[in-house]
């Protein structure tokens, strides 16, 4: 069984004026643990419900979203859900609870009532696996944006949670903080085994991950290798999409009359095959 | 820049007044202020006095911070005196105009003042060596047991710390919101009171609204992150009163009986 289960998902949002907007239409998607998927989408795609139906902040209108082979309806077992995913979101001020480092990453553990000195390890861990070890004393507006967020990830690692869903970490970035947040997440993809599900609007970002997936209007409409689906450019920019800039421009060449590989996602690999 | 600005009073330190466990340091200046009001004899006030500049010494906070502390309630204080100088009957030994100042108002007014003066001196010996949110930590304990009778004490400390960790960041918005409305040709430093006021509302309004929005994503991050209230929590940083407490609480003792005494004799 995969550790994300999503079944004939949909979910409408509640409007004042009695519509009902579908943010989610019948979706399917399975993750298996270890996994790192990305998903695109255009705003308004459904990225964000979908996220926030994998740890039960939204619950399904119908269908079904497993976690871990618990149902995110179950009531009882709802904490059990979060401490195993968990959420990154976009703008780190408002995700950040306490007044210093250290004790914002022991929140979460706190939350769950393990014993004071395991929170202490806990926190000591999560702080030295995002690099942040020595700004545990720091009051969170002295952090970068990149820093902080890298603090909000440890606050999750220090839960031990299996799978992490980062809902546009990297939106409110500078270039530096996104390649921290990128870098912070793939080592830990890569070196604890971390499920992730990164939604993001950087296509750079996504051919990183092992499994792109794209959404449009609440639908999934494309799923597969970075590869796959970003040599598909024309599709992507009809959506509304881009292309990371490597994919782009061997694209272009390609029309050009250049014989390129049709899976060319990152700029070293352009590189060689140019060079070839 | 508006983000100068230090929230509390605390000086970072490592006095034995900083090691204390906030709940001892909360309850001895309770005991103690009320110390202050029970024992009004000239001895009483000497041994207080006495405590204080002691304990002043011992913070390692310099004492130009205490003088300050004391500033916001000259008026008060000089105020105090003179009423007590001039209303208070007895043996008359200076006359201006239509003011008898006695003997008995002077020493009534100087202990008045003395009083105000150690009840501010020792709550700013509180707030200068303990950091706000060991404060809160140490209230929310000490609440703890009126939780039986409705006192929400976590919700309290909760509210507390959040609203600290969110004084700088919502310092740093109100700056880019008053630069934004300037360079749209807002004006705030002319026109009278009145006008000044009015001027604030496209201050407030954009920060009004932002801070619901952050504290409706926060709600959303805390349950994310499993927080479910105080029950069933534990706390990473455990208070522990140790051996300066009960030093502090046995000195604090001994005071107060040898101040019970004096009362007792007279002095």
């Amino acid at each position: 069984m995969a550790f994300i289960e999503v079944e004939e998902l949909s979910f409408v949002y509640p409007s004042e004026r009695g519509e009902r907007r579908m943010a989610l239409d019948q979706v399917n998607l399975s993750i298996e643990e270890g996994e790192f998927v990305a998903v695109l989408g255009t705003n308004g795609s459904g990225k964000s419900t979908l996220a926030k139906h994998l740890n039960a902040i939204l619950l399904p209108t119908s269908g079904v979203c497993r976690v871990a082979g618990m149902d995110t309806r179950d009531a009882a077992r709802l904490w059990d859900i979060r401490q195993n995913v968990g959420m990154v979101f976009q703008n780190p001020d408002n995700q950040i609870i306490a007044a210093i480092v250290e004790d914002d990453v022991a929140f979460g553990p706190e939350n769950l009532g393990v014993p004071s000195d395991e929170i202490r390890r806990r926190v000591d861990e999560a702080l030295a696996a995002v690099g942040m070890s020595s700004f545990r004393g720091f009051a969170p507006h002295l952090l970068s944006g990149g820093q902080k967020q890298r603090i909000a990830i440890a606050g999750t690692l220090a839960m031990h949670t299996k799978c992490l869903v980062l809902d546009e970490p990297t939106a409110m970035l500078d270039p530096v903080g996104r390649g921290e947040v990128l870098d912070t997440v793939r080592q830990l993809h890569q070196e604890s085994g971390i499920t992730v599900v990164y939604i993001t609007h950087f296509m750079e970002e996504a051919a990183a991950a092992q499994r792109v997936v794209v959404m449009e209007e609440g639908k999934i409409v494309e799923d597969g290798s970075p590869k796959e689906i970003f040599s598909r450019v024309d599709a992507m920019k009809k959506r509304g999409l881009d292309v990371p800039l490597a994919a782009e421009v061997a694209w272009k060449l390609r029309k050009q009359g250049v014989r390129l590989p049709e899976d060319i996602v990152t700029d070293e690999e352009l590189v060689v095959a140019l060079c070839r | 820049m508006l983000t100068d600005i230090t929230i509390g009073q605390f000086f970072p330190g490592t006095s034995v007044l900083h090691r204390m466990d906030p709940r001892a340091k909360l309850l001895l200046l309770i005991v103690l202020m009320a110390a202050i009001f029970i024992f009004d004899t000239p001895g009483g006030y000497t041994a207080l006095t006495g405590l204080a500049l002691a304990l002043i010494f011992l913070s390692g906070v310099p004492a130009s911070m205490y003088f300050r502390s004391l500033r916001p309630l000259w008026w008060i204080l000089a105020f105090t005196f003179l009423i007590h100088l001039c209303a208070t009957p007895g043996e008359v030994f200076f006359r201006f105009w239509i003011f008898d100042m006695t003997k008995e108002g002077l020493s009534r007014g100087f202990f008045l003042c003395l009083r105000l003066t150690l009840l501010i001196l020792f709550s700013s010996l509180l707030t200068f060596t303990t950091s706000p949110l060991s404060l809160t930590d140490g209230m929310e304990r000490l609440l703890r047991p009126l939780k039986a009778v409705g006192v929400p004490a976590h919700e309290l400390a909760m509210m507390m710390t959040i609203a600290l960790r969110f004084v700088p960041t919502l310092i740093e918005e109100t700056d880019t919101i008053v630069k934004a409305q300037q360079s749209r040709g807002a004006d705030f430093s002319t026109g009278n009171v009145l006008k000044r006021v009015r001027h604030l509302v496209p201050i407030l309004v954009p920060l009004f609204i932002s801070s619901f929005r952050r504290a409706d994503e926060l709600a959303t991050a805390m349950e994310a992150r499993c927080y479910r209230g105080g029950e069933g929590r534990t706390r990473m940083k455990e208070l522990h009163v140790g051996g300066v407490d009960y030093a502090a609480a046995g000195v604090t003792a001994l005071l107060l009986a040898a101040m019970g005494a004096m009362k007792a004799a007279g002095v």
